[in-house]
């Protein structure tokens, strides 16, 4: 049980600001929440920014630097509960990325001085570093399920979020399965629910955006899509998308991508083995 | 006593806040001389240059999107006329015009938030929109209406209002139909009225006065207040194609920060770009409530005063409520979603207005349609440089201030470019340095 009025901070790494916005796109409930948690430290929000401990700290983005890997544990040590939001921080996100591709590349890309920029060749998730009490999915949140685990910590139990796949979502929507209709490639079936099946209300395949479902049979989809019109490159790149760090699309990518055969200098972010471990 | 043996003071203050991402500002003294000022990113760098290349064109939206979960639209928009511009591809008028709409939506969402929880505090010495809201429930509870309706048209169009998927090469991937876009017009008739009171409001808070001299740049179109596209244009005359931005707009790397800065070619200068740059350059371009509520609170022609920012952005909330509602008005949705093209190799580039300013992209494409280069230049990177000579012309009447109250008002004063610094490249941190 937590305190009456929770101390809440929201802290981000590297990310796009995006999950920490839908709590201020929580229009209509805003103002209430933050009269029902102490609003301790949020710095896209607030100029009042208080130490730990904290109640309840939401982490948004990945571990891509040492000193962000310091800050976090720090921010272990000042929080009861840590709850990750998003993408970057459930998985390491798009920047993740890189962990299959040389650094060193990468960052010559985008600077002509690599040297005086210090960042960790991997972007990887917050669970590899420390312990998480509860992951809220997606690339963004959607910001329902933030209002259900604030207001489910306010009540003193677990968040209930849906593990259900999107294709599940989907149906409930009424959509024409766009993988059976339009024959286009979609991770509908082992992508985690949550964002409202949006893309093939779009008329558009589901690029995995929540992450991985429970127990996806990535293998089986793998077989799909290299049966369909996708070839094998577009394929594994479908499955290193937003996620592509995350376990199971991890090896669904990287068996896609032997499966095809194809050369490894296609396509810099596959080139490299999968590191099992992430960098310390 | 510039002497290097007076006594050396550092002063380190909190991070700066209310600013998308993270970075720190750097000020060295030495009595009452500026050593160096430093915007400094620390925002990690997430290498999206890198982690396009190969990747196939459709999939340049949905991952350039994710630089910035403020302005998404900004990315989605540039990268996909970017690529129509490499393939040749001409989308449909009606389509253009819906694009429009949806960067309406952008705007009147991040503008509102901006003007109402990020620096409206600022003026009242108080640190968030929450607490604001206490002292003023009525203007912040309809400001958070108003960028709800933003919101709500990006759901309405994009699917969602944060990472959208509906854009794409050639269009959209899904058409709204029209029964859909009129379901918003109550809520953007009553979106205009009160965005126009929301500027009678900031009106009537004593904005700091202070002058400085800009090179400001928008994009400007004949028939239209330059959102979309139009060509590069400088407030000291300069007038360019934007296939020739980058010979007159040029990227430097310095070693404090993570962003790459801007700077004009040949002559090193800084320049100005968002919300102010547009309104002083492309004014008599705003839809008619706009002007007209601009012409009422007397905002200056030209204005210099970068204060003047939050005017200008509430004036721009209010451009976008009257053209939104134009376009949903008029929409018939009998376009297709998308034209047909042929994927082939060659390049393109695009420039938009974001709510911060001026975004360019460019792209070179392979015959298989992947990516072979990447070239983003985000609004907070060309205005960084500008910022740190404004403030080192802002320091000087600061200077007999305790050193708190000159950080607090050196962060004040960044929050006027509305910095984005996840776009960039996490917290500002407002450091002091006195040797």
């Amino acid at each position: 049980m937590i305190a009456v009025r929770p101390k809440l901070a929201v802290i981000k790494f590297a990310s796009c600001d995006g999950c920490q916005l839908s709590l201020l796109d929580l229009e209509d409930e805003l103002l209430t929440i933050a009269r029902a948690v102490q609003i301790s430290h949020f710095a896209e929000a607030s100029s009042r920014l208080e130490p730990g401990p904290y109640d309840v700290t939401l982490v948004e983005g990945s571990i891509t630097t040492p000193e962000d890997l310091h800050r976090l544990r720090k921010l272990r040590e000042d929080s009861k509960l840590l709850i990750t939001i998003g993408a970057c921080a459930t998985s390491g996100g798009i920047q993740a990325l890189r962990n299959f591709a040389s650094h060193d590349d990468f960052m010559r890309a985008v600077y002509a001085r690599p040297d005086y920029i210090e960042t960790l060749a991997t972007s990887t998730p917050i669970a590899a570093h420390v312990k998480v009490d509860f992951e809220l999915r997606g690339c963004p949140i959607d910001k329902h399920q933030l209002l259900e685990v604030i207001s489910s910590l306010l009540a003193g139990h677990r968040p209930r979020t849906s593990t259900e796949s999107v294709c599940q979502a989907c149906k409930r929507r009424g959509n024409v399965c766009v993988v059976v209709a339009q024959d286009l490639p979609c991770l509908g079936p082992v992508t985690h629910a949550g964002c409202g099946a949006i893309c093939p209300t779009f008329d558009r395949g589901c690029y995995g955006c929540f992450g991985p479902t429970i127990q996806p049979n990535t293998a089986s989809l793998g077989d799909h899509l290299l049966g369909g019109r996708v070839n094998p490159s577009e394929a594994a790149m479908l499955m290193h998308g937003i996620n592509a760090y995350a376990p199971e699309f991890s090896a669904a990518g990287q068996r896609l991508w032997q499966l095809a055969g194809l050369p490894k200098s296609l396509h810099p972010s596959l080139q490299v083995e999968l590191r099992k471990e992430p960098h310390e | 006593m510039n002497s290097p043996e007076v006594p050396s003071r550092a002063i380190r203050v909190p991070i700066l806040t209310r600013v998308e991402g993270e970075g720190s500002l750097l000020v060295k003294l030495r009595e009452r001389e500026i050593l160096d000022v430093q915007l400094a990113i620390y925002e990690p760098p997430r290498l999206f240059e890198s982690l396009l290349r190969g990747r196939p064109f459709s999939d340049v939206a949905d991952i350039t999107a994710r630089i910035c979960g403020i302005c998404p639209i900004a990315y989605q928009m540039t990268a996909v006329q970017a690529l129509e511009a490499a393939f040749a591809v001409s989308v449909d008028p009606e389509i253009r015009r819906l694009r429009r709409l949806m960067y309406c939506g952008e705007w009147i969402e991040s503008l509102a938030l901006h003007v109402h929880l990020l620096q409206a505090p600022d003026f009242f010495d108080l640190d968030s929109g929450i607490e604001l809201a206490e002292r003023f429930p009525d203007e912040v509870k309809r400001g958070l209406r108003l960028k709800k309706i933003g919101n709500r048209l990006l759901e309405t169009l994009g699917g969602r209002a944060i990472h959208p998927v509906n854009l794409a090469v050639g269009g959209f991937y899904r058409l709204p139909k029209a029964a859909e876009l009129q379901t918003l017009i109550s809520d953007f008739e009553w979106g205009l009225a009160a965005a126009i009171d929301t500027v009678r409001w900031i009106a009537t808070i004593p904005l700091p006065s202070i002058q400085l001299p800009y090179d400001y740049v928008a994009i400007q179109h004949p028939d239209e207040y330059g959102i979309i596209e139009g060509e590069v244009v400088c407030s000291d005359g300069l007038r360019i194609s934007h296939h020739d931005y980058e010979q007159h707009y040029a990227e430097i790397q310095v070693p404090h920060s993570t962003a790459l800065q801007s700077r004009r070619v040949p002559t090193g200068r800084s320049y100005f770009v968002g919300p102010l740059a547009r309104v002083n350059l492309n004014r008599e371009q705003l839809a008619e409530p706009a002007r007209r509520i601009a012409d009422e609170i007397q905002f200056p022609t030209p204005c210099h005063n970068a204060y003047y920012g939050i005017l200008a952005r509430s004036i721009e909330v209010v451009h976008a409520f009257a053209e939104g509602l134009e376009h949903l008005r008029s929409y018939q949705g009998r376009a297709d979603a998308r034209v047909p093209f042929t994927v082939k190799n060659g390049s393109g580039c695009a420039v938009t207005e974001a709510p911060r300013g001026l975004i360019y992209h460019r792209y070179e494409v392979d015959s298989q349609g992947r990516i072979e280069l990447a070239k983003i230049v985000p609004p907070t990177s060309q205005n960084q440089a500008q910022i740190e000579g404004d403030l080192r012309a802002l320091l000087p009447s600061l200077l007999d201030q305790p050193d708190a109250q000159i950080a607090l008002n050196c962060e004040r004063f960044v929050r006027n470019y509305d910095p984005c610094i996840s776009c960039s490249t996490h917290f500002l941190n407002l450091r002091i340095e006195r040797e």
